[in-house]
């Protein structure tokens, strides 16, 4: 754990010392703020809360965040940093928790920094700041799940733009999984059971439930499994492509 | 305990090509020990499994006495390992670098300071050490390498060519620097330089084809050179008939030829090998005073390097 931290600080140092940190920021609160007041139409809703904020979520991490996954293992077996981090005492499963967790934070740093919003309905309204706080925390889990498959598919390729465009299709059906586009695949034969467990396996669904101010035990139960099996693969990936 | 590096048996297969053919040798305190080969030989894939970086196919590796592949972090914590290539973190500092290296080892307080400021001093990193590793020349990056690997006063080091893009001065210092250092440590170090071996190795290891075709001295593979203790005379040109019946007569001379290229304006050089390498240096000497040959230069050549390394390493 000790070791884990460590590259977390170092991945945290290293995207503050390159554009990357700021680029990504500046894009998403860019990006965040057009979509909530044009696409979202925040003054004309008229009401004291952040849904035309967080209801563009999904669909800004499902660019923004394989954006940010790409480069986690893909960079690092291009220029050979990985052997050089693989070989110090540290094991594979604390390289891969510290530079998930770092990329993590950072998200939620971008995500923070959207901070003005939340003053401003504060101080047009008397919003419910809880069901805003738990929209933030559903935000969060669900960058961190976007980020963990990005991370895999990161591990799979040395080239970037494949980890990118790999990763934003994984996070994609893992984003749509309870719409008809993914459950249409699989009604018809399977059975009622798995086209369930699938439709369960939805970003969209999960962090609906939770942006509406309902912190239910199972959407962070779904995002923390999430996040921990993937991490999980993770491992096993970096293990198996290390001399390829 | 004295040996710092046991290998035994190590094998790598990349699908229908053995990369690693059963490879075994030890190193020793006190011993640097060159590992030579062509590349594409498996130098660099024998280094990854010793690290236990790659997994094994058959064999193992003791660094210290730990197994790498059952106690990785244990067996990596005792060894100093520098990558092919000398991989870093370009928008790191020599100083963030070897920080992090030290935090990662465990290293910490006044000790971290001490051996922050002792690679900093010996590899000569001051002018560059809050720089963009990225933005430093081939020569800095390498010896970036080399500091994060002896950071931690190893007693085991393998280095993966860590001479390599340096230029002949920077050369010079990283082969005084392992020199000063390999006393009390056991040094494994690949190149295809050949003159690094005999600079820095107390014995060197050839591999070809995954396999390893000598591991001796560097003086006991010169001997198997062909042309090893070749006796070269020196004579005016004119000289040439009458000193080749001479010295091809003397006992104990197997051939002798007529060099290409060599020898001052009218001058000949004769190269005399004598038969299964033996020394005959007396008896060409004996022989071209009993002839009255005017000779202006005697020596005795030792085999190359070289020679011994393209003949072990095509045959393969």
């Amino acid at each position: 754990m000790r070791t884990a931290l460590l590259v977390t600080r170092r991945e945290l140092e290293a995207y503050f010392t390159s554009p990357l940190a700021y680029v990504f920021i500046i894009i998403f609160l860019a990006l965040g703020g057009a979509l909530t007041f044009y696409l979202g139409g925040f003054f004309e809703r008229g009401r004291a809360d952040l849904a035309a904020f967080f209801v563009f979520h999904p669909w800004l991490y499902l660019f923004l965040i394989p954006a940010l996954g790409m480069r986690l293992w893909a960079e690092e077996r291009k220029s050979g940093t990985l052997e050089f981090l693989l070989t110090l005492p540290l094991g594979t499963t604390a390289a891969v928790v510290g530079k998930f967790l770092a990329a993590w934070l950072f998200a939620g740093i971008a995500l923070l920094l959207t901070f003005p919003l939340w003053i401003t309905v504060n101080w047009l309204g008397d919003p419910d700041n809880g069901a805003i706080a738990a929209g933030y925390l559903g935000s969060w889990l669900m960058a961190g799940g976007f980020l963990a498959l990005s991370g895999v598919v990161s591990a799979l390729t040395k080239n970037q733009v494949i980890a990118f465009v790999g990763a934003t299709a994984l996070c994609f059906l893992f984003m749509v999984s309870g719409l008809p586009l993914v459950q249409g695949v699989f009604q018809g034969w399977a059975p009622a059971a798995l086209v369930d467990v699938v439709a369960s396996f939805s970003f969209l669904t999960n962090f609906d439930a939770i942006q509406n101010g309902v912190v239910d035990g199972r959407h962070l139960v779904f995002f923390g499994s999430l996040i921990v099996a993937a991490l999980a693969i993770n491992v096993a990936v970096v293990e198996l492509n290390k001399g390829a | 305990m004295d040996v710092l590096l046991d290998v035994e048996g190590l094998t790598k297969q990349f699908g229908a090509l053995t990369a690693v053919d059963d490879v075994s040798f030890r190193v020793r305190r006190g011993e640097v020990v060159g590992f030579l080969g062509p590349n594409g030989a498996g130098k660099s894939t024998t280094m990854r499994m010793i690290t236990g970086y790659l997994p094994a196919d058959a064999g193992r590796a003791e660094l210290c006495g730990v197994d790498v592949q059952r106690e990785p972090e244990r067996a990596r914590a005792k060894l100093g390992y520098l990558p092919e290539g000398a991989p870093a973190y370009g928008e790191m500092t020599p100083l963030g670098l070897l920080t992090f290296v030290a935090q990662v080892r465990g290293l910490s307080g006044r000790e971290r300071e001490q051996r922050l400021r002792e690679v900093r001093e010996r590899l000569r990193l001051d002018s560059v050490w809050r720089r963009p590793i990225e933005a430093l020349s081939k020569g800095f990056k390498r010896r970036v390498g080399v500091a994060q690997a002896i950071l931690h006063d190893p007693e085991l080091l393998v280095l993966d060519e860590p001479t390599d893009g340096l230029d002949p001065n920077q050369k010079f210092e990283v082969r005084r620097f392992l020199k000063d250092i390999a006393a009390d440590k056991a040094i494994l170090v690949s190149t295809h330089i050949l003159e690094e071996v005999d600079a820095i190795c107390d014995r060197a290891i050839i591999v070809a084809n995954g396999r390893i075709v000598a591991d001796g001295t560097p003086s006991s593979l010169e001997a198997r050179a062909v042309d090893h203790n070749v006796v070269a005379v020196t004579l005016p040109a004119d000289a040439h008939e009458r000193a080749l019946a001479a010295l091809e007569d003397a006992e104990g001379v197997a051939e002798v030829r007529a060099a290409n290229d060599e020898g001052g304006e009218g001058e000949i050089v004769l190269l005399v090998r004598p038969a299964h390498g033996t020394d005959v240096l007396a008896r060409v000497h004996e022989a071209s005073r009993a002839a009255d040959l005017p000779v202006r230069e005697i020596t005795r050549r030792r085999g190359r390097l070289d020679d011994i390394f393209r003949t072990l390493t095509s045959a393969a």
